[in-house]
């Protein structure tokens, strides 16, 4: 395996548009065109697995060669005890704490990561990859496929949450770690993290599952569906193969990522930031325009989305998520996909988070309670739903920093 | 111990009964006193439920092993023999179902420690005999229909318990207002009338 890291390229900061009828590659917005760049040769470091390393996918087929792409912060100590993986959530990526390379945005977990904040990079040696079937640098349905010399498209086989965790293990071993001091991950990233604890629990020594659950539920599966059925209704999908005709289902990922959006907020917290406020006008149009600030609002981050993100990707990553169910993998019984573990456990919900209710946490904490593990849990008051994990929650940042901070004195660990 | 401004006297008697590096589960534990207490001095490896959220976020955020939980509901979930002391401190008497608590502890732990506050102190009897009227004293703050004691009893009433879920007493203390053992050798009807509080170890 080779390591890289090609320069560190910025990005324009013209926003992206939707042309009626599809995107063609010459007015594919700047950004779109370097997120296109970023999922095949990223500005991150990336680790190149070759035909000796294949990645063992739980479809029962071997990904070979693939490439991790990874931003690492802090200094590794030298026992190499000090290394905390965060996995990052369904659209997220490896940039937890610098700015983006196709947005410009500062690091989606800024707050919370970063000299001095509760993951402590002057402390910790903090590692975030973008995982398997993502699209910004590590092998996903946007990478060429070798077979061929284009995109994989849907020939890449479906890939899982315990996939894209061995992908990680594999990773942590090319950089020579034996042992993580802590696995951290909101969302699907939380699902990675109970993963690793279930898959490897002697290379696990603290677990933080945030937002998460140990299976999705018929609910989360309905909305995933909704989105998927939304890209692939887009004639410009093309059967997953858009890369070849120049045209992107932009319509139907922005669709998809609108109906997301908003299983990522509450109720409350909509009301309270648009209510039923008018856009720039002073009354109603009687027409189907943006009358609403909150019907702006997500057609915005609809079409922020798809200049980011690879519409096949979603597909990928949705998928991955839905298949999740970590009891189905124990016959059954939850408890003894953590029997005997040493790991300690700190799972945090919120209050208004109905994507993940703490109903689906309190689950994970009962398994764990049965198999005899130190767990603590922490239930976090707040409206500002799902996406409260990835906000500024003091009461959060503090939970998070006290349990580090046990940890880490438990472990001897001091700044490197 | 979150339900009660009861001064945390009991402490120092309750830690006075763990041995080091014992496994323990504290039921409602508050804001972890207990646990960081026999964690520094005994080495154990301490675990709590507290039902309050605010009381779990202070524990997890001085590092100790908390959740967030209900004595009544959820000591099902733990596996049985899986501590070697179950504590439930000042929260006894506000449980739904105390029998089943009890009942449950004894099943988690090699041994179950339980302090209450006495309902059978003179202060308490004075106060009902003069006033005609629940008590309301400073360590127990409540009136009768906000008081979060659904279930007090006294010293007698709770060896009664004792015998009925089948349980060995191995150590049984009262302790006056300031945590003092009283009268270690003085019959049940003394404790009774003069312990402000009980403190048992048991076994079954």
């Amino acid at each position: 395996m080779r390591h890289t890291q090609t320069r560190d390229r910025l990005c324009g900061s013209i926003a992206g548009f939707f042309v009626s009828g599809g995107m063609m590659e010459s007015d594919m917005a700047p950004r779109a065109r370097k997120a296109r760049d970023e999922a095949n040769d990223p500005s991150s470091l990336v680790v190149h697995f070759g035909a000796d390393k294949p990645l063992r996918l739980d479809a029962g087929v071997a990904l070979s060669p693939f490439q991790i792409a990874y931003q690492t912060y802090g200094t590794l100590n030298e026992a190499r005890t000090n290394a905390i993986l965060i996995c990052h959530a369904l659209t997220g990526d490896q940039h937890v704490a610098n700015a983006h390379p196709v947005t410009g945005k500062p690091g989606w977990w800024d707050a919370l990561v970063g000299p001095g904040r509760a993951i402590d990079t002057d402390r910790f040696f903090v590692i975030c990859s973008n995982v398997i079937g993502s699209c910004l640098g590590s092998t996903g349905p946007a990478s060429p496929n070798p077979a061929t010399g284009k995109p994989y498209g849907l020939d890449l086989p479906v890939i899982t949450i315990r996939d894209m965790v061995r992908a990680q293990a594999m990773l942590v071993d090319a950089l020579g770690i034996d042992r993580l001091f802590s696995v951290i991950g909101g969302s699907m990233g939380g699902m990675q993290v109970l993963e690793w604890a279930a898959s490897y629990p002697d290379r696990v020594m603290t677990a933080i599952p945030i937002a998460a659950g140990a299976r999705h539920t018929a609910q989360n599966i309905a909305f995933h569906e909704v989105g998927r059925q939304a890209v692939m209704a887009d004639p410009d999908w093309n059967g997953g193969r858009y890369f070849e005709t120049g045209k992107r289902p932009g319509k139907g990922l922005s669709v998809a990522r609108m109906a997301a959006h908003i299983t990522y907020l509450s109720e409350p917290a909509l009301h309270r930031k648009f209510g039923r406020n008018l856009q720039d006008r002073k009354q109603l149009t009687f027409g189907f325009d943006a009358d609403f600030q909150i019907e702006s609002y997500l057609r915005h981050q609809g079409i922020t989305f798809v200049d980011r993100f690879d519409a096949n990707a979603y597909l990928y990553l949705t998928r991955a998520m839905d298949y999740f169910d970590l009891a189905a993998d124990h016959q059954g019984r939850l408890a003894d996909a953590f029997a005997g573990t040493k790991t300690r456990f700190c799972v945090v919900s919120f209050t208004s988070d109905w994507l993940f209710p703490t109903a689906e946490s309190r689950a994970v904490v009962r398994a764990l309670n049965g198999a005899g593990a130190s767990v603590s849990f922490v239930e976090i008051d707040t409206d500002r739903g799902h996406d409260a994990f990835l906000l500024d929650e003091p009461e959060f940042h503090g939970a998070i920093t006290g349990f580090l901070d046990s940890a880490a004195r438990n472990q001897g660990i001091d700044p490197s | 111990m979150s339900v009660n401004n009861t001064p945390r006297v009991d402490l120092a008697v309750i830690a006075d009964l763990i041995s080091p590096k014992a496994r323990v589960l504290d039921v409602g534990c508050g804001d972890g006193a207990l646990l960081d207490l026999l964690e520094h001095d005994k080495g154990v490896d301490g675990r709590g439920i507290e039902i309050s959220q605010r009381g779990v976020n202070e524990c997890v955020a001085r590092g100790l092993s908390v959740i967030q939980g209900d004595a009544d509901s959820d000591l099902i979930d733990y596996p049985d023999k899986g501590f070697d002391y179950v504590v439930l401190s000042q929260t006894l008497q506000a449980t739904r179902n105390p029998k089943l608590v009890l009942d449950q502890m004894l099943r988690i732990g090699d041994r179950a420690i339980i302090s209450f506050p006495n309902f059978g102190h003179w202060r308490v009897r004075l106060s009902l005999l003069l006033k005609g009227r629940m008590p309301v004293t400073k360590d127990l703050p409540y009136s009768w229909y906000d008081t979060p004691n659904i279930h007090f009893c006294t010293i007698r009433d709770f060896v009664h318990l004792c015998e009925e879920v089948g349980a060995t007493m191995e150590s049984a203390r009262a302790l006056d207002a300031n945590g003092q053992k009283i009268g270690l050798s003085m019959p049940w009807w003394f404790w009774n009338f003069f312990g402000q509080q009980g403190v048992f170890l048991l076994r079954r």
